[in-house]
């Protein structure tokens, strides 16, 4: 929701881990304590990269009962419409910036007997604060962990010199990869996966727990969806009465409130719903690349998310 | 303001009654002259001087009472207060949101001291003074979910969120309006709400869902719901109907007035931040027809809503069979004169009843 309130924070430490992920301290500018979250959780922090105001979510990877400090680890995106490369390049120690509260859309099931977390590359910064909540708790877990390579293996040194009996770490320019039958065959009855990472390795994991029976509700991931660059579009907003252009490394919703217009939202990555947008007309092509809406749904041509979605074409009116 | 806590029973005498005060600050429900289900939410930030809305967890002079009959119905029946065992985080997260609330709110009535996880808590209006470790059960009389809401006015259900729903995994229930956690516990949120007439057909439930799931941390919301109540009974439950329901036919035109009260939720909606559920207090506000009555604008409009609510509503909140003797006694108080819109009194600019 665009109501929500933000939390004004200062930049305190910016530690590159290795070529393509730096890690980001934030501490409140107000001083005082910041919210405590549950494992999980992102915040949508604030760039303000010349006239563009981008909002990205990031997974908190600190302690959650830690109120001194937020950190998040952020990957540099070359390909990507500048976020990450942002943060890279144009935020330093010292800087002020806005983030939101937390939000967490990958919470852990406490009933769970037992978390079994699969993490792909940047996909291990969630689980890094789950690991606390559970450590806190005497919670029962297990990790696998696969990386590009050494060199690019965040937080494996940390993750196994602390916790080397749950840590498995998979390296892929070693040929190693995750047995994933026989380690979804193994386990306890109760036990709730968890999974992070790309696409691909989301659909390998939930596609073979359900051939192997598990429960839906027994499988839970988390995949953002960075907002895609695209053909620039014009959009109109009939409730305000305003025509937006819609520029190629900006989002539709960026467009919005760009223009002014006061528009709700929660992840900016296609999850949560909260953006969903009535499409009063059209006359072109929608591209869909939210998980949120379903295909009838994307293929009405009723609705769109424009955290993540972009139009092609003449006309695109919406009910904003 | 100095709060004077009444001495007042909801059981056996009835001797619970509203000051003035009471009345002006009571959270009227209808802001137009009819009734219909709505999602109706609104962010729970703060309200005007003195209202109900005014604090995160209100206190009211009926606050010691409430407590006291809490206690009473606790021990009849201890399943009235369930906490599934994966809803314990969730309990300490509710418990610290009372605690920080109300000493911020009312430092003159409640105090926290925090050293580390060492925490102190004052209840002055209760007489409480307590030290424990936060997060450490065995340093509580009980759960920190029943600590906390044995010493707060209001149901509680804590909800845990998973699966794209949420799910009635803990509660304090004593002051409820005929349902019971006993027997909702683990239910879902369609589950709980599958008797309401109406409103499920008009979508009310999923788009009420859809909002809920998306509180976020920081940004309460809250919304009023309404019944009617025979007597000013906080205990109006399934478990205890063989004792109230048989109350409703006691009404009779000379005492209808002070009987008949008007039964008004303040319900809010927090997220919780550690264990990622969502707090539901349900406060329940009481009022005579007769004090509802001595407000003009309140007055005429209560007689119209009752008049014109579909006969489904009328039936569900368990008021049909005396509908025809409310609107005997409520049309006295119709002129006929229209009403300002919004749910305030405006007893300076509304006029007065004409007789």
């Amino acid at each position: 929701m665009s109501g929500a309130e933000k939390i004004a924070v200062r930049v305190t430490e910016v530690t590159p881990l290795n070529e393509l992920v730096t890690r980001f301290r934030f501490e409140p500018v107000a001083g005082g304590l910041l919210p405590t979250f549950s494992g999980g959780a992102h915040t949508v922090v604030e760039m303000a990269d010349g006239d563009i105001t981008r909002l990205n979510p990031y997974s908190l990877m600190s302690d959650p009962f830690d109120q001194s400090a937020y950190t998040i680890s952020v990957r540099r995106d070359d390909a990507g419409r500048g976020g990450s490369l942002f943060m890279h390049e144009k935020v330093k120690v010292g800087d002020e910036m806005v983030i939101s509260n937390p939000v967490n859309l990958f919470s852990l099931d406490l009933r769970a007997k037992k978390h079994l977390m699969i993490a792909g590359g940047i996909g291990i910064t969630p689980f890094l604060a789950q690991i606390k909540q559970l450590d806190r708790a005497h919670g029962n877990w297990e990790l696998h962990y696969s990386c590009r390579s050494e060199a690019l293996g965040s937080y494996v040194d940390y993750l196994t010199s602390t916790h080397p009996n749950d840590v498995n770490v998979y390296y892929d320019d070693q040929d190693q990869a995750i047995d994933l039958e026989t380690l979804l065959d193994g386990q306890p009855l109760g036990t709730h996966i968890y999974v992070c990472g790309p696409k691909g390795m989301i659909n390998w994991v939930r596609g073979k727990a359900e051939a192997l029976g598990w429960p839906r509700e027994a499988v839970h991931y988390e995949e953002f969806l960075a907002p895609q660059p695209g053909k620039p579009f014009e959009v109109k907003l009939a409730v305000s009465n305003k025509v937006v252009q819609v520029g190629e490394h900006e989002s539709l919703l960026e467009a919005i409130e760009r223009a002014g217009v006061d528009a709700p939202y929660l992840c900016r990555g296609g999850a949560c719903g909260m953006c969903e947008t009535r499409v009063i007309d059209y006359a072109g092509n929608f591209i869909h690349r939210d998980h949120w809406l379903e295909d009838d749904e994307h293929a009405s041509g009723e609705k769109i998310m424009p955290c993540v979605s972009r139009f092609e074409g003449k006309t695109l009116v919406l009910d904003r | 303001m100095t709060i004077q806590f009444n001495d007042e029973t909801f059981r056996e005498d009835y001797s619970f009654r509203n000051s003035q005060r009471a009345i002006d600050r009571f959270p009227f429900p209808f802001d137009k002259d009819s009734y219909m289900y709505a999602v109706n939410m609104e962010q729970h930030r703060g309200g005007p001087a003195d209202s109900v809305y005014e604090k995160r967890f209100d206190v009211d002079e009926h606050y010691v009472s409430e407590m006291r009959d809490r206690a009473m119905v606790l021990a009849d029946d201890p399943l009235r207060c369930q906490s599934l065992p994966h809803m314990t985080l969730a309990g300490w997260d509710l418990l610290e949101l009372i605690m920080v609330s109300k000493s911020e709110d009312y430092p003159d009535l409640f105090e926290l001291h925090r050293d580390g996880d060492e925490w102190h808590w004052v209840n002055k209006p209760m007489g409480i003074d307590d030290t424990f470790t936060f997060m450490d059960e065995t340093t509580l009389p009980y759960g920190p979910m029943e600590y906390i809401t044995r010493q707060t006015q209001g149901d509680f259900c804590v909800l845990d969120q998973r699966d794209d729903n949420l799910w009635m995994d803990a509660g304090m229930v004593t002051t409820q309006a005929d349902w019971s956690l006993d027997f909702d516990i683990g239910m879902n949120f369609f589950e709980w709400h599958a008797p309401v007439p109406l409103a499920h057909e008009k979508g009310i439930f999923v788009r009420a869902l859809k909002f809920l799931l998306n509180i976020q941390q920081g940004a309460p919301a809250r919304r009023l719901n309404w019944t009617m109540t025979v007597n000013p009974l906080l205990d109006t439950s399934p478990e205890n109907y063989h004792k109230w329901g048989i109350q409703k036919t006691t009404l009779t035109p000379e005492n209808i007035g002070a009987k008949q009260h008007l039964r008004v939720e303040l319900q809010t909606f927090f997220r919780l931040p550690r264990s990622n559920a969502l707090v539901f207090p349900i406060r329940c506000y009481l009022i005579a027809f007769q004090d509802i009555v001595s407000v003009p604008k309140w007055g005429r409009r209560l007689h119209r809503v009752i008049r014109d609510l579909p006969e489904e509503l009328a039936t569900y909140k368990g008021f049909i069979d005396n509908r025809p003797m409310m609107l005997d006694f409520l049309s006295a108080y119709d002129d006929g004169l229209p009403t300002s819109n919004g749910v305030w009194p405006e007893k300076d600019s509304e006029p007065p009843l004409k007789t």
